[in-house]
């Protein structure tokens, strides 16, 4: 098993593999639009996204935009395993300030953190294995059993796992591609490389 | 009380706005544009959404959520339909 590519995306930069991809000076969702464009991500709904299924649908397609092979990839053997603090306050919060006037549908969808992970598999059309763990920190020996875990069992053989957060409207992600088949570039998935790459800090 | 050109132009606005069509301008929905799967391409959320427009901007409730499948065919049959029901 091993990391093939990973992804770090903080307010302001999108980084991948350890080269900028995307930079820019605004702050939250506008920060987030921008960074759509900028990558060419091409998907209308990502506007009536919630700012956590932004930083997904950003930080995922960062990850995968050179690959050539998606379409090799089974639906079934393809999944995620995603971990944060804050659930999904920040869509609650707002789902709750503007149930005050009327509830709005569109809101309310997005106040589950795992919604994230619908919203991707949805666009990539991943079907596999999918989980997401509140925590603290991000814990990369948690990770690193589960995911094991999960291709050990042969239940996986591609997944996209890491940390992803939104608080004061302020995105957090890392996000790792961790493949079942050999890579020439792939680093050894293991708890020191996830905690290595999450821990660099790319001159945030 | 406004003529239907207006409203029609008020309502493309407030679609976008409220339905986060942030690519889209109102120069870009046609009047008879149908709204959902082809044309705007709305979801059953979008529907709901547009349940709550309906209500909050204009005070009117659909009686049935059948009858929302004829309403919401298009920004025309939605302004028909506010026509017919606003103030009522």
């Amino acid at each position: 098993m091993q990391i093939t590519s990973a992804v770090i995306v903080r307010e302001g930069i999108v980084v991948k593999d350890a080269s900028v991809v995307f930079r820019s000076t605004e702050t939250g969702s506008a920060f987030l639009n921008a960074a759509y464009e900028a990558l060419e991500v091409m998907y209308p709904r990502f506007y009536k996204m919630d700012l956590l299924s932004k930083t997904g649908t950003v930080a995922v397609d960062a990850l995968l935009k050179e690959r050539t092979d998606l379409e090799h990839w089974r639906p079934e053997d393809t999944g995620m395993v995603l971990s944060n603090r804050n659930a999904s306050i920040e869509a609650d919060v707002q789902y709750l300030e503007a149930s005050k006037a009327y509830p709005s549908p569109a809101l309310f969808v997005y106040t589950l953190p795992n919604i994230v992970i619908g919203e991707i598999s949805i666009r990539y059309q991943f079907k596999g294995e999918n989980a997401f763990f509140i925590s603290e920190t991000f814990d990369a020996d948690w990770m690193h059993w589960y995911v094991t875990d999960l291709m050990q069992r042969h239940l996986l053989k591609v997944c996209i796992c890491g940390w992803i957060d939104v608080m004061d409207e302020r995105p957090e992600a890392c996000l790792f591609l961790v493949e079942q088949a050999p890579s020439a570039t792939g680093q050894h998935f293991t708890v020191e490389n996830l905690r290595s790459i999450y821990n660099k800090n790319y001159g945030k | 009380m406004e003529n239907k050109q207006e409203l029609v132009q008020r309502l493309k606005e407030q679609i976008i706005k409220q339905l986060k069509l942030e690519d889209k301008k109102p120069e870009d929905i046609g009047d008879h544009d149908p709204m959902f799967v082809e044309g705007l391409g709305l979801d059953s959320i979008d529907a709901l959404e547009l349940i709550v427009l309906l209500q909050q901007e204009y005070n009117i409730k659909l009686k049935s959520a059948e009858e929302g499948q004829d309403v919401f065919r298009s920004i025309d049959t939605m302004a028909d339909y506010i026509l017919e029901h606003e103030g009522k």
